[in-house]
Formats: structure tokens, C-alpha cells, sequence
């Protein structure tokens, strides 16, 4: 855009205009109120509703705003007579169709052709003739339709085309039998779905779940962060008498512009599930027993004092939620700490902790989110981004369509809503090796030798691998994104050193987008057993997740999580801590599984009902308050364990609110020593996997405690189904078919899963995901197995 | 593309279909939409079933919602199963003064179907349609492909018995 500034003047007054700018941007900009449907500032002009139609001095008839550029002295009238006659004349033709029994509509009082009618609309209608009535389409559980309300102003389709990159919608059928639907009757499918519940100005597309439960007036307005990926989105819960309704996108230009995923929109339905542990719970003589916050804190406390003195503090282990806040990350190191005892992790997924020592501060992104739409070249390293970082994603195709080029080293196959200039997909015990291969081929012809054990390695290079490496050298602006694949691989640690090699070589960024909201509060707050907070190293570190689980410790205290569904090796977890003698679970909701294992049960509130605050993979702190009280006796995080702590009789322990928490943690974050680009190892050696490899991920909607008990989004078809899923060539190998049933043998466990045929899984890989109670048996994400037919 | 879908397009149509998207800027394939629905249409009785739209969706590359679009707004082409050949009779102004009602009555009852209707042994189908651009010698029927102008009925019947 030129610097060069257009004056025009609207309703009188001179204001001044970039040039291709349309009126209704300039007027939006200066509060001058233009009434429209199909234009959204984040959308391609439609120009098809005609409400914003303006009168132009020396234009023989008014002009929409929305398509009209602005030019040197144009005189432009909104309120005219001549423009006001040609909004009403619109608006009355956009009534004749539309229903006009607004308070059986449940977008009464939040629509805005209501509002617009209220200012344009006659109060009387000249049309007598029946009304067009079109049928409402099941679009999935996420959105409900009243297709007889639609207008047609096709922001819907729109944002599916241009935003969310997958056209579901479409406005098909011609003049009065036009209608906006997706022809074939399906589940819409997009992880951003949800968004066409705010851009739809009538109510015609409206949230299913919570249709017909409220007015927006009686509804207030809390801002939030949502609590799923490593962006912290900005929302509102509307709640009504201390019970959240519904959630709605909260504009942040840096992180999701007017946007929100469909995750971070529904979740909120886990708040309400009949799953939420809403009292203290102790087991009493293998009985489960309702009691009192101080009776189970007194249990909790005696429990683990019994185990500490009769073994040591070493023998206790503690696993908190990638996205429980930075405050209970912070508390709960603290008071771990305090005992004697390092055994604390967040990183339930993570396989291979061999580089934690020289790990950065966090592992996060060193540019902002907004400026990875602006690369030329985008290399996504195990990673399915799409559904793990929904709104980075929209960046990175925000990329691809300004020509961008997106590359991928995965396990599978995955559709991404861009096209991908390159791509290898490899076994997960041949992304190494390929890895390798990017990195030998960039270092011909440069004078940079490589470390030795990468020259050593014996690796094949094919086109793809050229292809990404000559995109990655050529570009000006270039980035790597590891995400959770790689981060759960059992080779994280030498994947990472490479990817840091790589993009040392092409001159990219590295950016780390691990699971959780909270991944970077957590290492910052010292949830991790080698460092404590403010990265400071500790001399004997404490055990990691993976090992705390392998080492079978005496007490464990879990916060914030389902062991069985959120870590990597579900079996070894269940094994540990079904052995264990004392289990303190923190948690929002109940289940066999906990019930089983643990000890004393405490009922912990949700991210909607604490204070806190969130740290996102750009080391932005977000601080929210609760938004609505606590469910039954649940109580936020931070407060549980500051009572343990004052209990525990430990020092500074005495904050009133969790502000003073954080306040602590940040003037410790003063004297943060910067960590990055360590020393490295390389260590390359790729175990050798004989037969058939296991790849697990987990899918969109099964991530987190919270979202597995969103019951409608676990309805959505967006979700892979707990099964086993391998290519056709595979399937025929071992005599199965869709839709069979097939044995499943994982280490010491086998399970039976119902088989799905996908071609995009690798030859000799299947992919089972995680965060399944059917799949829990399980060993760990990625290795060897057996499939059998049943 | 599956295998399955692929087999709803012949190889003759997909070399048509090829034509016409060399004709476009590889990043505009969508272009070709409609002259693709056309080949896929003749190949397949002269109707598009639901999975044939999306097989010429997939093979030009476009969303099928895209195609549903195209192939909903357009009264060419046909989204049931039609008769071996259609009549489509104009109805707008200048042909209905020059006599289109009655040829379409004569047509109705000489094949005893309504508009839209396919005669009992599968050859005729009758189709009401816009202006067909033959104003000055309406009535203009458009058999097929073929585009005829002063129709009378006794046109139609030898049309007709010609078929037949």
C-alpha cells in the first residue's frame, strides 16, 4: 500500500482514504454507521445484499459501500434522502421472505437484521403473498439451521472458500430457489465450523448446543482465554446466574483475529457434564465416601507425610495438566519442591527426554503467530497442525495463499486445507533418517560441515527430500514447525537438534508448538523435573513423566488430568499407579478409571471457574479471571493447593488471590537467564523396528479432560474413531477389512479395535489414536505391534 | 479420487473433459466446470447423478459443493433420470404468442406426460425452457441438440414418429 492519502468526504465530513480502500472501510473507521449483511471485514466483498447502498455525488444511482473504492474527492452521503429511500426499498425486500416471528427465533435480540429492521423497516408489509419456506439441513451437532431465515448473504460460504479453506457450504439452486446448504446431506466438518454461527446476521445458522436456552439479554459477557492449544485464543463465555451458555470469539488481530476453533468454542459443554467430581471424595475401607475439604485434605496430607517418612520425598510423583494454569504449574512445583521432592512433569506425551537438560526456557516460537502468514516457505515437521493449532493453521494457510510454499515430514498422510509443494512421509522411525537427508543435502556446496554423526549416517536422499531442502535455501523468510508428533516421538530429542541444524543451514525460524495452552507457563513455572522455576537448574534432577510412571514411586498426585487418556504409555500408567499406595487425584471429573486408583479425590474447578493466567507459545502472559463459580465444591486449582500448602506447614503459602501467585512467579522471571542454541548432541542412532510400527496421535476432540466431555463435539464426525487405521495394502496382508475387527497387540496388552481402512497411513504403520478408554490399554505412541484378525 | 468414483467417468469423457481445462490457467480449473458436466451428462443418459457431479468435481479438482452449484443453477443440465431424448419447449414471451402453449399441449398429450414428464417407453422427455433466442420465428423448441424454429405440431409428430 502506497503512502499517498485519497480525502473524501462522507456525511459532511473530510476524511482521508488509502487508495483501493471501499467507503465502507473508510466510514467503519470513522463511526459512520452503514447498514449491512454480506460484508465482513475479514471476507471478499459479495456485494449481494444491497443494504449498504450510498449515495455518491455525481452517480446517477446509489452505489453499494461495501464495493465501491474510494477516489479523490468523492462526496458520499449515507443518510439522504435519496440513500436512505434505497436502504429501506432493500430492506423491504429482504422481508418479504424472511420469517418475521422473531421471539421464536433464537437469534432474537443478537441479529442483525433485526437491528437493522428496527431502523430501516416498515412496520408494515405490502407483501401479502406467501412466503418462501425452504428446508432446514442437519449440518452436524455443532450448528443448527432455520434455512426459511437465510438472506443468502453467503458469508457462510465465503468463510468456508477464503478462511477455513474447506468448502462445505454452497448456495446452490438459481433466483427464488436459491439455497445455502451442502447439497449432499453431511456433518459439516471443518475445525472452525462454528465460526459461521457469528458471521450468519440472521438466525438462520445458530450453536446447537445452546439453541433455545437464553436471551442475549439476559446473558453477561465474561472475556477469557480459551484453554486447548498453545495460542490462548481470546474468548467470552456468556454466562446467565453463574452457569456458562455459550462461548463466542473475542478479537485479538495478533492471535485469532475474529476467529475461534470449534474445540475452544464448545468445550464449554465439559463444564456442565455429568462426569464433574463435585464433591471431596476419600476411600474408605475400599468404599468411596463423600466428605468435607478439610477431612479429604487431611487424608491427602497424612497420606503422602506416611509415605515420605516411611520411604522419602523422592518416592512421590507428581503429573499436572499441560493446561491447568501457570499459578497451580507454580504452586504445585513449590510445594513439591518444598518437601525435598523434583518428581513433577507436565509433559505426559513426551517419549524422549534426553535433551531436556539443553532445552530452551520454553519451547515456543521466536516470531509472532500473525507473522507466519508472511513466510515464503513453511516446513511442518510431525505435525497434523490443522487439528492441533487450529487458529496457527489459518496463519499458515494465510501463507500458502500469498503464494507460500508449505512442505511436510509426517507419519500420515494428512489433508491440510492448502496444498503442500512438498512433502515425504515416512515411518515414524524414519523421520530421522529424512531429517537427516534435509540436512545433507542442504550443507553441498556450503562450507558449513556437518557434526559427524549426521555425515556418518547412511541416509537416502529422493526428490521430495531435494525439493524441500532447495524451497527452504531459496526463500527469504522460511520456518520450521515442529509440532505434537514430533514432540512425542521417542526421537524428540535428536529430531529437535536437527530441525535447529536445519534451520540454522537455510536461515529459518524454528517454531515449537507443543500440546497443552500452557506448555510454556509450565516450563517457566518449573513444572518440570529438571529445572525450577525461572529455569533454574537443579543439581539432581527429579524424574520425568515418563520415568516417575516406569519407576513405580508410592504416591503419586495427579492434577488436572485422566492418566489412562492423557499420557503416552497408558498401560505402564495404569500398572504404576494401580501399585501405588497413595493417589492424591485433583481433578474435574470422575471416572472408573480414577475411581480405581486413586485415594482421595479432589473436585477441581475448570479454566471457566478459576482465576489464572496462560502462557502462549509466543511467551505471552494472558491473565483471565473465573468467569462463574465453581461447580458444586469444586475449587480452583491454586486455592487447593495452598491449603495442602499451609497444611504442609511450608513457607509463603499465605496468597489471597492468584494474582500475588503469578506476581511472585514474574518478579522471579526478572532474573530469567536466556536459554537457547546449547551445545548439541547428536546422537542419530534410530533404533531398528522390526514389522509393524504403531503411530498415535490424538485427535482433535480427545486432547484434554475438558473436551472429552463436550458431548457435541464428541458427536461431530471431525474426530478419528477410536480403531485402528492402516492402509488397504496392509489390510489385505493381514486378511482384514473395513469395518472388521482386529487384535491389537501392544508390548504386554492386547486390545480389540474395530479396523478403518486409510490410505493416507504409511506401508507397515497403523495409526491408533490415544485418548481413548478402547485404545488405553495400550503401550506407548509410537513402536512395535502386532495386528491380528480376530 | 477413489477408484470407484473414477470409474463414473470413461477415459473418452476425461480426454474431453482434458480439452477444455488445457484451455484455462492451471490454477483456474474450476473454468471448465460447466463444458465438464455437459461431457459427463452425454455419457450418462442425458442426467447427472449425485456421484457423477462429484466425480467431475474431483476430476477437475474443485469442492463438489462448487459443482452442486453449478449444476443446480443451470436448467441444462439434468438432476433425474430423463427420457433418450428431450423436447424442451419455450415458454417466454414472444413464443407463447406465437402459439408455444398449444404445441406444448399437443406434445403432453400425444406422449401423455406433463412438463418435466419422461413417456412411458423412455424415449421423450419434455422440458419447459427459458428464452431460446429465436424470437422472430417462434415457437423455437430445442430437440436435443437440435434447434428448431416455427414449430407446429406436425413438426413434433414427425419428430416424433421419426424416433419412434
Amino acid at each position: 500500500m502506497t503512502d499517498e492519502t485519497i480525502e473524501i468526504e462522507i456525511d459532511g465530513k473530510s476524511l482521508s482514504a488509502q487508495p483501493g480502500q471501499m467507503l465502507i472501510e473508510v466510514a467503519d473507521a470513522n463511526d459512520i454507521r452503514i447498514p449491512r449483511f454480506c460484508y465482513h471485514k475479514k471476507l471478499t466483498v459479495a456485494a449481494n445484499c444491497r443494504m449498504c447502498l450510498v449515495e455518491v455525488e455525481k452517480s446517477p444511482k446509489p452505489l453499494p459501500a461495501c464495493a465501491t473504492p474510494v477516489a479523490p474527492g468523492m462526496v458520499v452521503q449515507t443518510h439522504s434522502a435519496k440513500a436512505l429511500d434505497a436502504q429501506k426499498s432493500v430492506m423491504e425486500f429482504l422481508l418479504i421472505n424472511h420469517p418475521l416471528d422473531c421471539p421464536i427465533c433464537d437469534q432474537g435480540g443478537q441479529c442483525e437484521l433485526q437491528d437493522v429492521a428496527m431502523g430501516y423497516g416498515k412496520d408494515v408489509s405490502r407483501y401479502t403473498e406467501r412466503k418462501r419456506v425452504v428446508a432446514d439441513k442437519d449440518i452436524g451437532p455443532l450448528i443448527a439451521t432455520e434455512m426459511t431465515r437465510c438472506i443468502h448473504c453467503t458469508r457462510c460460504v465465503r468463510f468456508g472458500e477464503e478462511v477455513a479453506g474447506l468448502r462445505e457450504l454452497g448456495a446452490t439452486g438459481r433466483g427464488e430457489f436459491t439455497e445455502i446448504g451442502t447439497y449432499i446431506s453431511h456433518s459439516i466438518k471443518s475445525e472452525l465450523s462454528g465460526n459461521v454461527i457469528d458471521l450468519c446476521p440472521v438466525g438462520a445458522l445458530t450453536a446447537k448446543p445452546s439453541r433455545f436456552t437464553s436471551r442475549p439479554w439476559e446473558l453477561e459477557q465474561m472475556p477469557t482465554i480459551a484453554p486447548h492449544d498453545c495460542v490462548g485464543s481470546n474468548m467470552y463465555l456468556h454466562t446467565r446466574r453463574q452457569e456458562v451458555m455459550r462461548a463466542a470469539p473475542r478479537e485479538n488481530e495478533a492471535l485469532n483475529e475474529t476467529w475461534l476453533s470449534d474445540r475452544d468454542r464448545f468445550s464449554y459443554e465439559g463444564i456442565h457434564s455429568k462426569e464433574r467430581l463435585l464433591t471431596p471424595r476419600i476411600k474408605r475401607n475400599g468404599k468411596w465416601v463423600d466428605v468435607d475439604w478439610q477431612t479429604a485434605l487431611n487424608v491427602a496430607k497424612i497420606g503422602l507425610e506416611k509415605i515420605i517418612a516411611s520411604h522419602t520425598a523422592e518416592k512421590v510423583g507428581a503429573l499436572i495438566s499441560p493446561s491447568a494454569t501457570t499459578e497451580e504449574m507454580y504452586l504445585l512445583q513449590k510445594l513439591l519442591r518444598s518437601l525435598d521432592c523434583h518428581n513433577v512433569d507436565h509433559r505426559l506425551r513426551q517419549a524422549d527426554f534426553s535433551g531436556q537438560g539443553l532445552a530452551p526456557n520454553f519451547y515456543g516460537t521466536p516470531i509472532r503467530f500473525k507473522e507466519l502468514s508472511t513466510l515464503d516457505s513453511i516446513l511442518l515437521v510431525g505435525s497434523h497442525l490443522q487439528y492441533e493449532q487450529p487458529i496457527v493453521n489459518l496463519k499458515v494457510r494465510k501463507a500458502s495463499l500469498a503464494g507460500g510454499k508449505v512442505m511436510a515430514l509426517n507419519p500420515i498422510d494428512y489433508d491440510f486445507n492448502y496444498p503442500l509443494h512438498a512433502k515425504v512421509i515416512a515411518k515414524p522411525f524414519d523421520m530421522l533418517n529424512n531429517l537427516i537427508a534435509i540436512a545433507k543435502v542442504l550443507a553441498q556446496g556450503s562450507s558449513q560441515g556437518l557434526p559427524g554423526t549426521v555425515a556418518a549416517a547412511n541416509v537416502e536422499v529422493n526428490d521430495n527430500i531435494r525439493a524441500i531442502a532447495a524451497q527452504l535455501k531459496a526463500s527469504n523468510s522460511s520456518a520450521l514447525i515442529l509440532g505434537a508428533i514430533a514432540f512425542n516421538h521417542p526421537q524428540f530429542n535428536a529430531m529437535y537438534e536437527l530441525a535447529e541444524l536445519i534451520s540454522d543451514m537455510s536461515g529459518s525460524q524454528l517454531v515449537c508448538l507443543p500440546e497443552g495452552a500452557n506448555s510454556a507457563g509450565a516450563w517457566l513455572a518449573g513444572a518440570i523435573p529438571h529445572r525450577e522455576a525461572v529455569s533454574l537448574d537443579i543439581k539432581k534432577p527429579g524424574l520425568d513423566a515418563k520415568r516417575m510412571m516406569e519407576a513405580k514411586l508410592k504416591a503419586y498426585i495427579t492434577f488436572g488430568i485422566e492418566p489412562e487418556l492423557d499420557c503416552a504409555n497408558p498401560s505402564i500408567v495404569k500398572r504404576a499407579l494401580d501399585e501405588a499406595d497413595f493417589n492424591v487425584v485433583v481433578t474435574a471429573f470422575s471416572s472408573d478409571s480414577i475411581d480405581a486408583f486413586a485415594d482421595v479425590q479432589l473436585p477441581l474447578a475448570t479454566f471457566a471457574e478459576t482465576s489464572g493466567s496462560y502462557v502462549n507459545a509466543e511467551g505471552g502472559w494472558q491473565t483471565f479471571k473465573g468467569t462463574v463459580k465453581p461447580k458444586g465444591e469444586a475449587r480452583p486449582g491454586w486455592k487447593i493447593l495452598r491449603v495442602l500448602g499451609n497444611l504442609f506447614d511450608v513457607e509463603g503459602f499465605a496468597y489471597t488471590t492468584s494474582i500475588e501467585v503469578q506476581h511472585e512467579l514474574r518478579k522471579q522471571l526478572e532474573t530469567l537467564q536466556i536459554k537457547n542454541r546449547q551445545e548439541r548432541r547428536f546422537n542419530m542412532d534410530t533404533p531398528h523396528i522390526e514389522g509393524l510400527q504403531r503411530i498415535s496421535t490424538w485427535p482433535i476432540y480427545r486432547g484434554d479432560s475438558l473436551v472429552r466431555h463436550a458431548e457435541s463435539l464428541q458427536q461431530t464426525t471431525t474426530n478419528d474413531p477410536a480403531a485402528v487405521a492402516m492402509n488397504s495394502k496392509l489390510a489385505a496382508e493381514l486378511y482384514l477389512k473395513d469395518g472388521g475387527e482386529a487384535v491389537v497387540k501392544q508390548q504386554y496388552s492386547e486390545v480389540r479395535l474395530p479396523v478403518r481402512i486409510d490410505e493416507r497411513v504409511p506401508d507397515g504403520c497403523a495409526y491408533i489414536p490415544g485418548g481413548y478408554s478402547e485404545t488405553a490399554a495400550l503401550g506407548e505412541c509410537f513402536g512395535k505391534i502386532d495386528i491380528e484378525r480376530s | 479420487m477413489s477408484e470407484v468414483q473414477q470409474a463414473l467417468l470413461s477415459d473418452d469423457a476425461k480426454a474431453k473433459i482434458d480439452v477444455w481445462l488445457a484451455k484455462y490457467p492451471a490454477d483456474r480449473r474450476q473454468s471448465a466446470i460447466i463444458p465438464a458436466l455437459h461431457i459427463a451428462q452425454e455419457e450418462h443418459h442425458g442426467w447427472l447423478p449425485e456421484n457423477v457431479i462429484e466425480a467431475v468435481a474431483d476430476y477437475v479438482g474443485i469442492p463438489h459443493i462448487a459443482a452442486f452449484e453449478v449444476a443446480t443453477f443451470y436448467s441444462m443440465y439434468d438432476l433425474k433420470p430423463v427420457g433418450k431424448h428431450k423436447i424442451g419447449v419455450c415458454t417466454s414471451i414472444s413464443c407463447m404468442l406465437r402459439g408455444s402453449d398449444e404445441l406444448a399441449d399437443h406434445i403432453k398429450q400425444r406422449l401423455d406426460i406433463d412438463w418435466d414428464g419422461t413417456s412411458s417407453d423412455g424415449k421423450f422427455t419434455l422440458q419447459e425452457v427459458e428464452c431460446l433466442g429465436a424470437c422472430r420465428h417462434a415457437p423455437a423448441v430445442l430437440f436435443d441438440k437440435a434447434y428448431l424454429e416455427n414449430v407446429t405440431p406436425e413438426d413434433i409428430d414427425k419428430i416424433i414418429a421419426g424416433e419412434e
